[in-house]
C-alpha cells in the first residue's frame, strides 16, 4: 500500500519517478523514510506482537530528524567508555529538547547501565 | 599391527577433522554445562529482580539489556511455571497456533529457552522451525566477493547470484577501503541479474552506514551481539549501541540482522564455564532486546568449534529454534566451511534445507571458494547442480531455480556493461572491453586481468567521501542506456520510502512484492497448510538444464545406417549338424543399431561369430520376435540349435550362453551387465559357446566388474528395452537371418581376435 505515503521531505511517494530524476527535481530527501512513516511500520510490528521491533522503529522515526554527521556521533558516544555519564546524561537531555524523547529515554537508561558496570569513560 | 581398514579409515577426509572431549568449565560443551543457570525469575513492581540466579544488582550489561526489553514481565509467572516439556510439546504441536508458542516464549529467561530447547531430539527441532520461522516462503543469501575485488566480477556475479534467484546478496572487501566500489558493483549487477535482490557489503560499521545512507547498499546484517559484557566491551560495543545502530540504519530504511553464534564466546575466552547453547540463548535475547528483526545464526564461522564436540550440529539448530521462537527472521548459518566431509556437509545442511528457514544459508557461495574473501564457501558454485538436484529430489524450496548457460551469459554480460557506464559517469577507472569478455564467461578472478589498485582505491574513497549518491547511479544508468536497470535501483529506493521490507525476515519478489512475517506469515500447521513448492515455482526448479526427454531417446537409437546387413532368409529351422546359434532380439541391428555400451551391433555380431568359426564350427543367426527377454531369447534360440547350444543376445548389448535342456531362467553363463562387455569378451562369449557345443571344457569368462554402470545408465537401459519390447510380435516365430557383414569389418574383428 502507497498511497498517501509521503517522503521525509513531504513529497508525494508517486512524484518519485525516473521523469522526475531526469528533470533533475529529485532531492535527496526525496528518497528518505519519513517520520510518520516509521510510526506506522512501528504501529504495525506492534500489531504483530513485535514489542521490541516497534520500539526500534519509534526510535528510528526520531532519528529521522537527527543529520547523518549526528548519528555517527551519537553512536560513537554509546561506544564503551567514549563519554562519561555525565555526558551521556547530557546528550539525552539534548534529544529530550530536541522532541527527541524515546531517543532521549535510551541514551539515559544507556547511561545509568554504563555507570553501575562502570564503563563509562574514566574522569582524568 | 596396522589394519589396512583403519588406514583407509584414517585416511578418509572425515578424520581431518578434530574431535574432542567436553571441557564445560572453559565452556567447550554445546547443549548444557554443569555450570549453566538454573531458569528462575522474580518480578517486583512489574521489574525483574532477579534472572536465572542472578540478582538485578549483579546483572552484566547483557543481563541488565535483557531483563529491561527482550522479557514480557506480564507472561514470565505464566512461561517460568510452565514446565519446559509442555512448552517443547507445544512447539512440535500442529495443534497450537504459532503466535501462542511466540507468547509463551516471550515470558522466558535465557536458561529456561535452553531446558526448553534441550528436550527435544533434531526432528523436533526440524518441526519446530517448519512452525515457527517468520516467513512463509524459505529464501537463500548468496556471497559474491573475489580476491582481486574487481569490480567487473562483482558485478557479473552478481547478477548470476540473482538471476538463479538468491533473495539477497552479500559482499565484503579484502582491503576495506574497496568497499564502495564493491557495494557500487554488487548492487548495479544484482539489480540487472533480478529486481528486488537486497544486497549489502560487510565492512566495518562506520563505513557501513555511511554505503547504507548513500543508498548504495540495502541492508546490513554486520551487527555482532555478544552473549557477555566482557565480550561486547571486547568488541568495542554495548547492547545499546548496537540497538542504537539498528536504529538508525532503519531511520534511512535500511534492514538490518544482527549476527551471533554458538561457539564465539569459548573462542574469545569468555564463556565462563557456560554451555554454547545457553551464551547464545543469551545472544539472542539481547537480539530481541535491541530490536532486530532478525538473527544470522548457526554459529556461522565458528562452527567447526562445536562440530568438535557431541551435540555439535544439534546446537546449531537448537540455536536457530531458539531465534525462530523469539519471532525473528533467520538466517541460518551453513556459510562457513562446516566439514572435510561431503556426507557431514550435506547431513547438516539437511536439519534447516528440509524444514526451510528464512535464510537456508547466510551465504552460499555464489563464487568458487578460494574467491570467498568471508572465509566462507560450504557450498561454492560449483555445487550448484548438488543444490538443484537436492531440490529437486526432495521437492524443497531450497531458494534458488536452475539457470542455463546462455541466459547466464547474456546477464553477466549485461550487467559488466552497465557498470561500466555507470564508472564512466562517475569518473571511476574505466572497466575496458577486454576486462568485460573475461568477466563474462570467468570461472574466478584468476581469469581476470590485473587493475590498478592504487586507481581504484582513490577512486573508492572518493566515493565514499564525496557527495555520490545511489541517486547519481540512477542517472547515470538511465542516460547510458540502462532505464530498467535504474527503474530496479529506484524502486529500490523507493522502497526505502515505504519500509515495509523493515518488518521481519523481508524479501522482494522480481515485482517488489514484499514478502515477510506480515505480508507472507509463516501458517504451517501440518499437511494441507504452510508453504507448498508447487505450480511454476515448483516446474522451475524441477527443469534441470539437463533434464532430457526420454520420449526422444528412441529417435536415436536406431541404426546408422539404412543399409540393411541383417536380411530376413525366412522360417528359422532346426538344426542337424553341430553349430552354434546366434539368437538376436526383435529390435538387434533393426529398430536399434548399437549396445548400451556404445557398441555397434554389426561388430557385436562380427565378434560372436569369429569366436564361434574361430573353434571350427558354424554359426547361424537367427531373430527371435514373440519376446525381448534375454533369457527365452537365448532359450529359444537353443532348442533350433543343432547341437543344442545357442547365444541370446538383447539389442542392449545383454548376452547369454543357452542349452536347450535348462530351464529358460537358467543359463550356462550370463553377461548381464552390457557397458562392460566389450568386443574382446563378445569373441570370448563365441568361442565359449562353441566349447559347449563340442562338449569341451569352458572356463568361465571373467567380466569386467564397474559398481556404477547400473547409476549411469539405467534410465537408457530401461529405455533400449522398452523400445525393443515394442518390437516383440508375440504370435511370430523365429526367423532366419542372412549377415552381410562387408569382409573389412569382418576381417578387422577377426584379425584383432588373432592378436588377442
Amino acid at each position: 500500500m502507497t498511497t498517501g505515503i509521503r517522503t521525509a521531505s513531504g513529497r508525494a511517494l508517486s512524484e518519485v519517478t525516473l521523469d522526475a530524476l531526469r528533470a533533475g527535481t529529485l532531492e535527496r530527501g526525496d528518497l528518505r523514510i519519513s517520520r510518520e512513516q516509521l510510526e506506522a511500520q512501528a504501529a504495525a510490528a506492534d500489531g504483530a506482537g513485535l514489542r521490541q521491533l516497534a520500539e526500534n522503529l519509534r526510535r528510528a522515526a526520531e532519528l529521522t530528524a537527527v543529520a547523518n554527521d549526528r548519528v555517527f556521533a551519537i553512536y560513537e558516544r554509546l561506544r564503551p567508555g567514549r563519554a562519561t555519564h555525565a555526558e551521556l546524561v547530557t546528550l539525552a537531555q539534548e534529544l529530550a529538547e530536541e522532541s527527541l524523547p524515546r531517543l532521549a529515554a535510551f541514551v539515559r537508561e544507556a547511561a545509568d547501565a554504563y555507570a553501575a558496570r562502570d564503563i563509562v569513560k574514566a574522569l582524568r | 599391527m596396522r589394519s589396512k581398514r583403519f588406514e583407509r579409515l584414517d585416511a578418509r577426509p572425515i578424520n581431518k577433522e578434530t574431535f574432542i572431549t567436553p571441557w564445560p568449565e572453559v565452556g567447550l560443551a554445546t547443549m548444557h554445562s554443569p555450570f549453566d543457570p538454573k531458569p528462575g525469575i522474580a518480578i517486583r513492581d512489574g521489574v525483574i529482580v532477579e534472572m536465572d540466579g542472578v540478582a538485578r544488582d549483579d546483572f552484566d550489561l547483557v543481563e541488565r539489556f535483557i531483563a529491561g526489553h527482550a522479557i514480557d514481565v506480564n507472561v514470565a509467572p505464566r512461561a517460568m511455571a510452565t514446565p519446559s516439556v509442555e512448552i517443547a510439546r507445544m512447539i512440535v504441536d500442529i495443534n497450537v497456533p504459532r503466535s501462542a508458542v511466540l507468547d509463551v516464549v516471550s515470558g522466558c529467561t535465557p536458561a529456561k529457552l535452553v531446558d526448553v530447547i534441550n528436550q527435544m531430539n533434531v526432528l523436533e527441532m526440524m518441526m519446530g522451525l517448519a512452525k515457527m520461522r517468520a516467513r512463509r516462503t524459505p529464501a537463500n543469501q548468496a556471497h559474491v566477493t573475489n580476491r582481486k575485488e574487481n569490480p567487473a566480477l562483482l558485478a557479473a556475479d552478481a547478477a548470476e547470484a540473482a538471476l538463479r534467484g538468491f533473495a539477497e546478496v552479500e559482499t565484503t572487501a579484502a582491503v576495506a577501503r574497496y568497499a564502495p566500489l564493491n557495494a557500487l558493483a554488487l548492487l548495479v549487477g544484482s539489480q540487472t541479474g533480478r529486481p528486488g535482490v537486497l544486497t549489502q557489503c560487510a565492512v566495518e560499521e562506520a563505513t557501513n552506514l555511511k554505503l547504507g545512507f548513500k543508498g548504495f547498499t540495502s541492508y546490513s546484517e554486520t551487527l555482532s551481539v555478544y552473549a557477555t559484557e566482557r565480550a561486547f566491551v571486547d568488541g568495542d560495543d554495548t547492547p545499546w549501541s548496537k540497538s542504537f545502530l539498528a536504529a538508525a540504519y532503519a531511520s534511512r530504511g535500511i534492514k538490518t540482522r544482527f549476527t551471533s553464534g554458538a561457539g564465539a564466546p569459548a573462542l574469545m575466552g569468555h564463556a565462563q564455564g557456560r554451555s554454547m547453547l545457553y551464551l547464545e540463548a543469551r545472544s539472542l535475547l539481547a537480539t530481541r532486546a535491541a530490536g532486530s528483526q532478525g538473527s544470522q545464526n548457526g554459529s556461522i564461522s565458528c562452527i567447526a568449534l562445536p562440530e568438535a564436540l557431541p551435540d555439535g550440529v544439534r546446537v546449531v539448530l537448537a540455536e536457530n529454534l531458539i531465534a525462530m521462537l523469539l519471532g525473528m527472521e533467520v538466517a541460518a548459518g551453513n556459510d562457513a566451511l562446516s566439514s572435510h566431509s561431503e556426507i557431514r556437509k550435506a547431513a547438516k545442511l539437511m536439519l534447516q534445507f528440509i524444514p526451510g528457514t528464512d535464510f537456508i544459508t547466510s551465504g552460499y557461495g555464489a563464487i568458487p571458494r578460494p574467491d570467498n574473501m568471508f572465509g566462507g564457501g560450504n557450498f561454492d558454485v560449483t555445487e550448484l547442480d548438488d543444490w538443484y538436484v537436492l531440490q529437486r529430489d526432495l521437492r524443497i524450496d531450497g531458494g534458488i531455480v536452475p539457470a542455463d548457460e546462455a541466459q547466464v551469459l547474456a546477464v553477466r554480460e549485461r550487467a559488466v556493461r552497465a557498470l561500466q557506464a555507470v564508472f564512466e559517469a562517475l569518473g571511476i577507472p574505466a572497466i575496458r572491453e577486454d576486462e568485460i569478455r573475461m568477466a563474462i564467461t570467468a570461472f574466478d578472478s584468476g581469469d581476470m586481468v590485473d587493475r590498478d589498485r592504487v586507481a581504484d582505491i582513490d577512486a573508492a574513497q572518493r566515493l565514499l567521501d564525496g557527495e555520490t549518491t545511489v541517486v547519481d547511479v540512477i542517472a547515470a544508468l538511465d542516460r547510458k542506456g540502462y532505464s530498467d536497470v535504474a527503474a530496479s535501483i529506484l524502486e529500490m529506493q523507493r522502497q526505502r520510502v515505504i519500509g515495509d521490507y523493515l518488518q521481519p525476515a523481508a524479501i522482494f519478489d522480481a515485482d517488489f512484492h514484499v514478502l515477510s512475517a506480515l505480508t507472507d506469515p509463516n501458517d504451517y500447521r501440518g499437511p494441507g497448510t504452510g508453504y507448498r513448492l508447487d505450480g511454476e515455482r515448483w516446474q522451475a526448479i524441477q527443469a534441470l538444464p539437463r533434464a532430457w526427454d526420454p520420449r526422444r531417446f528412441g529417435d536415436d537409437l536406431a541404426a546408422a545406417s539404412s543399409e540393411r546387413w541383417l536380411v530376413d532368409a525366412g522360417p528359422a529351422r532346426t538344426g542337424g549338424e553341430p553349430e552354434v546359434v546366434v539368437a538376436v532380439g526383435p529390435a538387434f541391428g533393426a529398430a536399434i543399431g548399437h549396445t548400451l555400451g556404445g557398441l555397434a551391433h554389426r561388430d557385436v555380431l562380427a565378434a560372436l561369430i569369429a569366436g564361434i568359426e574361430g573353434e571350427g564350427l558354424p554359426a547361424r543367426v537367427i531373430r527371435i520376435q514373440h519376446t525381448s527377454d534375454c533369457a527365452f531369447i537365448g532359450h529359444a534360440g537353443a532348442q533350433l540349435s543343432g547341437s543344442g547350444i545357442a547365444i541370446g543376445v538383447q539389442a542392449k548389448g545383454t548376452t547369454v550362453i543357452h542349452r536347450r535342456d535348462l530351464r529358460p531362467l537358467d543359463n550356462l553363463e550370463l553377461f548381464a551387465q552390457a557397458p562392460n562387455i566389450d568386443l574382446d569378451t563378445y569373441r570370448s562369449i563365441g568361442r565359449n559357446a562353441a566349447l559347449h557345443a563340442l562338449g569341451k571344457p569352458a572356463a568361465p569368462i571373467p567380466v569386467r566388474s564397474d559398481n556404477t554402470v547400473r547409476l549411469r545408465l539405467i534410465v537408457q537401459t530401461t529405455l533400449m528395452h522398452l523400445r525393443e519390447t515394442e518390437c516383440v510380435q508375440r504370435e511370430r516365430e523365429p526367423i532366419e537371418l542372412r549377415v552381410a557383414i562387408d569382409r573389412g569389418a569382418r576381417a578387422a574383428v577377426a584379425g584383432s581376435a588373432v592378436g588377442a
